[in-house]
């Protein structure tokens, strides 16, 4: 219990100072943030604008303001030179695309690196494991918007097998759902592909030496059994750890790739807010962001425990 | 009875009932490394009957804990070179392929192993490591292995063996692992149980403890064991008959009381006054055995015992003695001067 | 319990239990890249090519980098004698990639050595001295490392950068501005490393013995300690370059790399992908350079790492 409560303050004081890094960013910007987001507004919207940011405010109330609006849910407007609109409406309606996006390029990099690296493991410096390895070097060279548009040019331009751009929500039809995610989620696996089947072979390797291996194999266990009952489990956590970590790669990768396929998530979200000059709205994404990446590898790390129950014995210790 | 069971149990249809249950014969296990083949057991022959048990006893590198490996054919494949002969029950199993031996690992052999804080899968319930060989190789129904298990685990002198049984090995005490590791492996009735080094990393205090439980164990079950140490003392009072191993050969092998009677080698005769014993007044000197074990990549020619013999003679250096059988009761041993016996010449001779 | 508990129980390392993990391992490693091999000096050659462009492009017998021909655009390779064709509006796709080396180089030479710089100080101050200074310094490079790198390092640049239409302010060239965002986001990583490394030198015999002869802290640990540490920092800064040529590709298609018309490999694509249906191959070209040069660095990172002997577990 002392573990939980100690790494909620952490959580607590990390999210703090998150938010804060976020919302000094708008002090970066070279000359006043009213004339850089409406340069030709009219002086009620400036004024409005000006209100809106609390401007006039001392730094660390404008903060405080800033921050419980964001956890009220308020995330601040777009502005144009007549009207404003919220964003937060955007973002609830982009958030699912990024992370169905961002869910199945690690489902899929799991699926693909997690019996590779078994099998690599398990003949380790076969021919089979060589050139697992070699792949595996030359797909971690490969950026992943490399990928994404040698995928739209060979399987959407000249095979014409999937679609190139666009979003088909996943209530409305299945199928197209997927033949459009395909492309992205796999632009984004291939380099996780990589990551996780070095690490997962390395760590296999070393635990297929343990004693409790060769005693499951002195019990008669056949090799299918002992490599995915016996020593997957053990050898899996410095690849949760990084599968966790992988996350923010993942999340500056949706981005860029949500960008190319046109896929309304919220690096297309921040893409356009970056084109109109909308820094209200990009500072808020860019916070959500942060935020959602901080809380996740949170829930890692108590996941982390859960499957070593070594970490858990000692934690409670301490 | 499933296909699986059905399989193994066509394979011993002819298995033969009355033979010994395990001879081993010529049996060399060598390691191609980057200093060349390290013959780590190099020749070795033994017999066992059913229900007796045969301790094992050799310094550390001296083989044992190879030899055990080898006969179980737990060792890798790869740069692994195995020759000689194995037969259980009657039945050739020298070759080691896994195939072959996998009906047999659990059910007809099984191993405790050394070092119980690392020979238990650390994220893996006590319950399921012992349930799953039941499961798998009897494939029982899970109330009737969990049953099965907790009664294992009293039997082993486990208290609590229903809490435990939802426990992880790190929650348990090291000579409480060991306990649990010897469950395991009865769990399927053995015929053959291989102990290697089984206390030695164990505290002191726990240690005649287990090695009292295997012995329990061994009696009620009529199960054959091979007790593999390098501390005499352990295998004193309870093995029937003594190997005595050194650079992966047998050098000596004798009824435990003949042995302690009659020891002929004088590398036997080392590994005894090594050890303290009781009757002894307080601060007897106990004596080292002089030099290191050989080089197993290039042994010395001759009597591999011979740089480090306070007997050796020039003949020891350049002929090797061959492990003679003298006298009645199984006694043998390769020397060409035993101890006790005067300087005639013997073995080989 | 009725045993004492054994968790510190005396494991008598058995010379045969040894020698058959010698055996297991030998057979299980595959041999790491300890030698530099034929592939490692390929990978050299590439870099010291790259480098050498990036350095000589001006002159380089090349055709005019902003020079548009109507009839060469979007035309493949080898059109005309031009190698790698034309762009999408008629200018050389050679002379772009090869003027482009020099911005890539630039900003990720760039950032990496500000994070060298910056991250590479806190990382040994943090790692010799201890204490509060170094609680304080990685509890700020964690909460800097709470952010996915590229989001952080967009966020910089669109801060940073402003509108670039906008009068006013502190105008800043975008390869600053890059180096700036990037740099700050390789501090961190570069800076845990360096720690980590300073930690394992800084209890060393020859470390401690010149302490006790009085030496003062900065000329241990810039005399004794850095020289060091310096292998651990150049293997990541090798992958660091890397990562940083990705990250400017990556931003370019946000439309926050280097500015136009200075060409960048990132830029190019990002320009490309406009005429991606008919003219892969300027999308392609700079993508198989930055492929390469990646595929580069990433070996000799791993062959200095092994060399070294540096442990990942830092990372």
């Amino acid at each position: 219990m002392r573990f939980v409560v100690r790494k909620l303050v952490q959580l607590t004081v990390v999210l703090l100072l998150v938010t804060f890094i976020s919302f000094l960013l708008m002090n970066l910007l070279p000359g006043d943030p009213v004339e850089v987001i409406v340069p030709f507004g009219s002086d009620e919207q400036r004024q409005a604008l000006r209100e809106d940011l609390n401007l006039d405010d001392p730094m660390i109330t404008r903060y405080w303001d800033w921050l419980s609006g964001l956890v009220r849910g308020d995330f601040g407007k777009y502005y144009t030179t007549s009207s404003s609109r919220p964003v937060s409406k955007d973002l609830k309606e982009a958030l699912p695309v990024s992370l169905q996006l961002m869910a199945y390029a690690q489902i899929m990099a799991l699926a693909v690196a997690i019996p590779v690296g078994v099998a690599t493991a398990y003949r380790a410096g076969s021919r089979f494991d060589k050139a697992a390895n070699t792949s595996a070097f030359a797909m971690l060279a490969m950026p992943n918007f490399a990928i994404a548009l040698l995928l739209s040019y060979y399987l959407g331009v000249k095979l014409d097998l999937l679609p190139v751009t666009g979003y088909r929500p996943f209530g409305e039809d299945q199928a197209e759902h997927f033949r459009r995610m395909a492309m992205p989620a796999l632009s984004l696996a291939v380099g996780q592909i990589a990551i996780y089947m070095r690490l997962l072979r390395s760590d296999m390797i070393a635990t297929l030496q343990e004693d409790f291996i060769t005693m499951a194999k002195a019990k008669g266990m056949r090799p299918r059994r002992i490599l995915w009952r016996h020593a997957l489990r053990p050898s899996s956590l410095t690849l949760l750890t990084v599968a966790g970590l992988n996350v923010g790669t993942l999340i500056g990768g949706a981005v860029v790739i949500e960008v190319i396929f046109s896929l309304p998530g919220i690096g297309r979200l921040i893409y356009e807010a970056i084109l109109s000059r909308q820094y209200v709205a990009v500072q808020s994404f860019i916070v959500v962001i942060g935020a959602a990446y901080v809380i996740l590898n949170f829930l890692v790390d108590i996941l982390y425990s859960i499957l070593d129950p070594r970490i858990r014995h000692v934690r409670a210790i301490q | 009875m499933s296909p699986r069971n059905r399989r193994s149990s066509e394979r011993f249809a002819e298995t033969v009932l009355d033979g010994p249950l395990l001879e081993v014969s010529d049996l060399k296990t060598h390691f191609r490394t980057d200093r060349g083949l390290v013959k780590a057991v190099n020749g070795v022959s033994l017999t066992l009957e059913r229900g007796r048990t045969l301790g094992v006893v050799g310094e550390s590198g001296s083989g044992k804990t190879v030899l055990s490996r080898s006969i179980m054919g737990l060792l890798p494949k790869h740069n692994v070179v195995r020759s000689g002969s194995v037969r259980f029950e009657g039945r050739e199993i020298g070759a080691g392929d896994p195939r072959t031996m996998r009906p047999l690992w659990g059910t007809e052999m099984a191993m405790v192993f050394q070092d119980p804080m690392t020979s238990l899968n650390p994220v893996m319930r006590i319950g399921n490591q012992i349930t799953e060989s039941l499961r798998y190789h009897l494939e029982v129904a899970k109330d009737f292995a969990n049953e099965t298990a907790i009664a294992l685990l009293r039997s082993v002198g486990i208290p609590e063996p229903e809490r435990r049984m939802r426990e992880y090995p790190h929650q348990l005490s090291g000579g409480m692992r060991q306990r649990v590791t010897i469950a395991i492996a009865l769990a399927c009735g053995p015929k053959l149980l291989f102990a290697d080094e089984p206390t030695t990393a164990l505290d002191v205090t726990v240690q005649a403890q287990i090695l009292d439980l295997l012995q329990a164990q061994q009696r009620e079950r009529f199960m054959a064991m091979i007790l593999v140490t390098h501390d005499l003392g352990v295998v004193a009072g309870r093995a029937d008959d003594i190997a005595v191993m050194y650079a992966g050969e047998v050098v000596e092998k004798a009824p435990t009381r003949t042995l302690f009677t009659e020891m002929r080698h004088p590398y036997t005769e080392a590994l005894l006054k090594s050890i303290p014993k009781l009757g002894d007044p307080s601060h007897t000197r106990l004596e080292a055995i002089g030099g290191r074990p050989p080089d197993l990549v290039d042994p010395p020619p001759g009597c591999k015992f011979a740089p480090r013999c306070p007997y050796a003679q020039n003949r020891c250096a350049m002929e090797v003695p061959v492990l003679t059988e003298s006298g009645s009761s199984g006694h043998a041993f390769a020397c060409f001067y035993p101890v006790g016996v005067g300087a005639a010449p013997v073995a080989g001779a | 319990m009725s045993e004492p508990s054994n968790s510190e129980a005396s494991t008598q390392s058995v010379d045969t239990q040894v020698l058959l993990d010698e055996v297991t391992t030998a057979e299980l490693e595959v041999a790491p890249t300890r030698r530099i091999g034929v592939a490692g000096w390929l990978a050299a050659a590439w870099l010291i090519m790259v480098v050498l462009v990036a350095f000589l492009v001006p002159l380089l017998p090349l055709d005019n980098l902003n020079e548009s021909v109507a009839s060469l655009a979007r035309q493949g390779p080898f059109t005309d004698g031009h190698v790698f064709g034309g762009d999408g509006n008629g200018r050389d796709l050679l002379s772009r990639v090869a003027w482009g080396t020099r911005a890539s180089l630039e900003v990720s030479v760039g950032a990496v050595g500000a994070g060298m710089l910056i991250g590479g100080f806190f990382g040994l101050i943090a790692g010799y001295f201890r204490g509060r200074l170094e609680t304080v310094l990685t509890g700020l490079l964690d909460v800097m490392l709470a952010f996915p790198q590229l989001v952080l390092a967009l966020a910089l640049v669109t801060f940073l950068r402003g509108d670039p239409n906008q009068e006013g302010g502190v105008r800043l060239s975008t390869v600053l501005v890059l180096v700036i965002a990037l740099g700050i986001v390789s501090t961190p990583i570069i800076a845990r490393i360096t720690r980590a490394s300073t930690l394992t030198w800084a209890q060393r015999e020859f470390v401690l013995a010149s302490r006790a002869q009085g030496a003062r802290s900065f000329r241990i640990l810039f005399r004794e300690v850095l020289p060091n540490v310096l292998p651990a920092m150049f293997s990541i800064a090798l992958l660091g370059v890397a990562v940083v040529i990705v990250a400017e590709g990556g931003l370019s298609l946000l439309g926050l790399g280097v500015e136009l018309p200075t060409p960048s490999w990132g830029n190019i694509i990002a320009l490309g992908r406009n005429d991606l249906r008919d003219a892969p191959h300027i999308v392609f070209i700079p993508s198989i350079a930055i492929f390469i040069t990646v595929l580069a660095l990433n070996y000799l990172g791993d062959v200095v790492r092994a060399k070294f002997d540096i442990r990942e577990s830092g990372l």
